[in-house]
């Protein structure tokens, strides 16, 4: 019995000295070395995550941890100070701010990157566009069944992210409330947990519609053309329309930190607008944003 | 095993006052830590009110149990929890109807009927389903059965009450079973061999002594394996289908209690107005799992004292 | 009733308990060698060692793998101590009426408390009140009192199963109450205790609602101490399947293979300690 302990806890001690060699820049002790730590938004994740791994390779000694959670997720850790930087897809609350400044600092939002929030549906959908009404419509529950917008004779399957979710509420104030600012989303609207589930299931339900970043689109979905109004042209988010603004459901996205970003974060933010960062960010199937240095 | 030196006489060690002094710490210790599971009891019980009260200033405690709107983040956030409760209600009602005659079934037959070497099978295998954990039977709920039960029932999405149900079955089949079989096999064989001396086959024992001599364990195990229905959260959380409005229907998709506190604490600002509301539904699925575990241990000691007697 | 009637009775009920049982078997073993087969093809040495890349997409899963060892270690540290205590008093020292039935009924009720509220009152009493933060020390102490339950009924079971005839002799010996405990009980106890100590620790490295809302991140980083965020299986695998986009399905299912395996190797073991025991108890009495 003693020996099996003896050989658990030398298992415990060549695990963590093993681990002290592995992932990039982990000695804290090295020069220019830290830590800096991204939470926030799911839109932006694979981003930032991109964004983390490519600054670990260039400047080796400091480590950037990112997660996900959504952009409320995020502003709550940076009012609470669990974390360094947060990522939002949609802008702070006033009550947000206002619990900032509570804890005594003031939020500082830096633009980053712009986002198409592109709307799909199943590839077997018929459907080629819709109109804001209509899709304000649809996700208030006004309109049922497909084929009140030409499509099939089936009821809507209305997926959306939680509210814990950025693009939640920033679908939520241009779409929904596009006309009437008291909407809210209908009562059959299904709020799945995560981004990967609503892909899954739009990828597979031919009667699902759902939001999410353009990042997140993949071959198995179809996505809308989206018209300001009946007689407007569809516009498909890319990133000629989302920058020139003709695609309707566009946003920018921020990451925030406490006061104005300082030593090491701004080190890291600032990269993150340069030439390398914005790289990224086209890769990812965003569009770079105006204000670069 | 090794036997230790119990020959070792004691007497030599002797009881020197540093042993006694030493020995009475210990003693103090074990005495304290006796409480340990009561007092880690009373914690919960105590932060989650702190936590959760709170919210009783802003909406009253039938607004909040009753109303049918939940809006956290909106302005003004409106906090009503009836969606969730039905919901998670309708989800384990569905399993405990799958779980619940299967799992008495499977009992009676690993009791009664199969051999002892398919027994030593068979409870491993029971073992091994309680062990999966919840987080990969929702995947699998997610992968295999969603869309399963969406062409079978001829339903627009497979993320509904009655997959979520079927799921969660298969958390709450191992306790049914292992405290049912326990209760069959705990029953005197006098009982038995009574039965059989009146000349009853093997199934009429079984059902009209060996069964209800059993209810009470088979009772608390339904009870018990229910409690565990309503507090799982992943497997629901992946698969239940995140309606917020009332459920009318097995196949609607729904929303349960734990899920949805499992997605909005993360992001709940620290003590604000949804944190609150979210640990006042902590308090309703503590009171609930609190009752259903009392009563279980109630009638489970009664079948105590009845084989005792 | 005839008795040709009665047989006939007999045999259908029987063919539909035999079925109910195939009913429970049969998902069981489905689910098992599905998941083998769709994830055994990604699991090799590198994907159990390297970090993951891209944010799951490729490289390995090492940092949920390490977490949920730190988790185990967490909960052997916390939990065994002070539920084996609690279980030397219940059964040693205690005297069987009101007080223990309190105890007992307290026991049970902490094995019913669902996961997410353990999270809550992790998030509330060590995050927050104890200052710990979101870390892997809050994360270890909630998940140690998620499994107290298992830990104290194992360890009891164990303590009683020692006869009353070895505590006789060594009290004729002239040994105090815990000299009996510690040299005579424990050491016939260690096998049992230890068996409950591997379900307890199994558990543990299962749950993911608790370590959600205490501790976890998905980073790639390595905890440097107890108060740093960590990645743990359960959590990586909700992360790839319902977070990241883009994640390979054999990477998805093979880290539930590991996560599924890992659980069932430490049951699997309990299981066949637990037989041992029992063979070895009646070779005994």
């Amino acid at each position: 019995m003693k020996r099996i302990i003896l050989v658990f806890l030398a298992l415990v001690f060549l695990a963590s000295s093993c681990t002290s060699g592995l992932g990039p820049g982990t000695s804290p002790t090295s020069p220019a070395g830290g830590n800096i730590v991204v939470k926030g938004s799911d839109t932006m994740v694979n981003l930032a995550s991109a964004w983390a791994e490519e600054y670990e390779i260039k400047h080796p000694g400091v480590k950037v941890s990112v997660s996900g959670g959504g952009s409320g997720f995020g502003i709550t850790a940076l009012i609470e100070g669990t974390t360094d930087i947060c990522n939002n897809s949609r802008s702070w609350k006033p009550e947000e701010v206002e619990n900032a400044r509570a804890k005594g600092f003031e939020p500082v939002s830096v633009a980053v990157a712009l986002d198409g929030v592109a709307v799909v549906v199943n590839p077997q959908n018929p459907v080629n566009s819709l109109t804001i009404d209509q899709l304000a419509a649809i996700y208030t529950g006004k309109i049922a069944n497909w084929r009140e917008v030409g499509g099939v004779d089936s009821p809507i399957v209305v997926l959306s992210r939680d509210n814990n979710s950025g693009t939640h509420i920033f679908f939520k104030e241009q779409v929904v409330q596009a006309k009437d600012k008291q909407a809210e989303y209908g009562p059959d609207v299904m709020f799945l947990p995560t981004s990967q589930s609503i892909s899954d299931e739009v990828a597979r339900n031919p009667y699902a519609i759902a939001y999410f970043g353009l990042g997140y689109v993949t071959r198995e979905h179809k996505v809308l053309g989206i018209k300001k109004d009946t007689s407007s042209e569809a516009v498909k988010p890319d990133m000629s329309t989302i920058k020139d603004g003709t695609y309707p459901v566009a946003r920018p996205l921020y990451v925030t930190t406490r006061g104005e970003a300082q030593g090491l974060i701004k080190e890291y933010i600032d990269w993150i607008l340069g030439s390398d960062g914005q790289k990224i960010v086209s890769e990812l199937d965003f569009v770079p944003h105006a204000t670069q240095k | 095993m090794r036997t230790r030196k119990c020959g070792k006489t004691f007497l030599s060690e002797g009881h020197s006052p540093k042993r006694r002094v030493g020995e009475k710490v210990i003693e103090a210790l074990i005495r304290f830590s006796g409480w340990i599971t009561l007092i880690v009891l009373g914690l919960i019980m105590i932060l989650l009110f702190r936590e959760g009260l709170p919210i009783f200033g802003y909406t009253d405690p039938v607004s909040f149990l009753f109303g049918t709107t939940w809006l956290p983040v909106s302005s003004p956030p409106v906090f009503g929890i009836l969606p969730f409760v039905i919901g998670s209600l309708m989800i384990t009602l569905v399993a405990l109807v799958i779980a619940v005659p299967i799992g008495i079934g499977t009992a009676a037959f690993i009791s009664e009927i199969a051999p002892t070497g398919l027994k030593e099978l068979l409870k491993p295998i029971i073992e091994i389903l309680a062990g999966f954990p919840s987080i990969v039977l929702g995947f699998i709920g997610f992968i295999l059965l969603a869309p399963l039960v969406q062409s079978v029932f001829h339903l627009s999405t497979g993320l509904n009450g009655l997959t979520a149900g079927i799921m969660l079955s298969l958390i709450c089949l191992p306790t049914i079973i292992s405290i049912s079989e326990d209760a069959l096999s705990s029953v005197p064989s006098e009982y038995k061999e009574a039965s059989y001396a009146l000349g009853a086959t093997r199934w009429q024992t079984i059902r009209k002594v060996l069964l209800p001599a059993a209810s009470p364990g088979v009772v608390a195990s339904i009870m018990l394996g229910m409690g565990r229905a309503i507090g799982e959260t992943m497997t629901v959380l992946m698969i239940s289908g995140g309606r917020l409005s009332i459920p009318t229907n097995i196949t609607d998709p729904m929303s349960a209690l734990t899920a949805r506190i499992a997605i909005e604490i993360n992001n709940a600002s620290f003590r604000g107005l949804q944190f609150q509301a979210l640990f006042a539904m902590g308090i309703v699925l503590f009171l609930i799992t609190l009752v259903v575990n009392i009563v279980a241990d109630l009638v489970l000691e009664k079948q105590r004292r009845r084989l005792r007697a | 009733m005839s008795l040709k009637k009665r047989n006939l009775r007999q045999i259908v009920a029987f063919f539909f308990l035999t079925l109910a049982c195939f009913l429970v078997v049969a998902p069981v073993i489905y689910m098992l060698v599905y998941i083998g087969l769709q994830g055994a093809g990604a699991i090799n040495w590198e994907f159990l060692s390297q970090l993951p890349r891209k944010r799951g997409i490729e490289g390995g899963i090492f940092s949920a793998i390490l977490g949920t060892f730190y988790l185990m270690l967490g909960v052997v540290v916390f939990a065994l101590p002070v539920g084996l205590l609690a279980a030397i008093y219940l059964q040693e020292y205690a005297k069987q009426g009101r007080i223990v039935r309190l105890i007992n009924l307290s026991i049970i009720n902490l094995a019913g408390v669902p996961s997410i509220v353990y999270g809550l009152f992790g998030l509330s009493f060590f995050v927050l009140l104890m200052k710990m933060g979101s870390s892997l020390l809050a994360a270890s102490l909630t998940l140690s009192c998620l499994v107290l339950p298992v830990v104290v009924t194992a360890a009891r079971e164990a303590l009683a199963a020692v006869p009353n005839s070895l505590r006789e002799a060594s009290y004729a010996l002239g040994a105090t109450r815990w000299q009996t405990i510690r040299k005579v009980v424990l050491p016939q106890a260690y096998p049992g205790i230890i068996t409950g100590l591997i379900l307890a620790v199994s558990r543990a490295a299962g749950e993911t609602a608790p370590i959600l809302v205490t501790g976890t991140a998905f980073t790639a980083i390595i905890p440097g101490s107890p108060f740093d965020q960590f990645n743990a299986l359960p959590y990586h695998l909700y992360a790839v399947a319902t977070q990241v986009p883009g994640i390979p399905s054999e990477i998805k299912w093979a880290t539930a293979l590991v996560l599924l395996g890992l659980v069932l190797l430490f049951n699997l073991t309990a299981i066949i300690m637990r037989a041992r025991l029992r063979a070895f108890k009646r070779k005994w009495s």
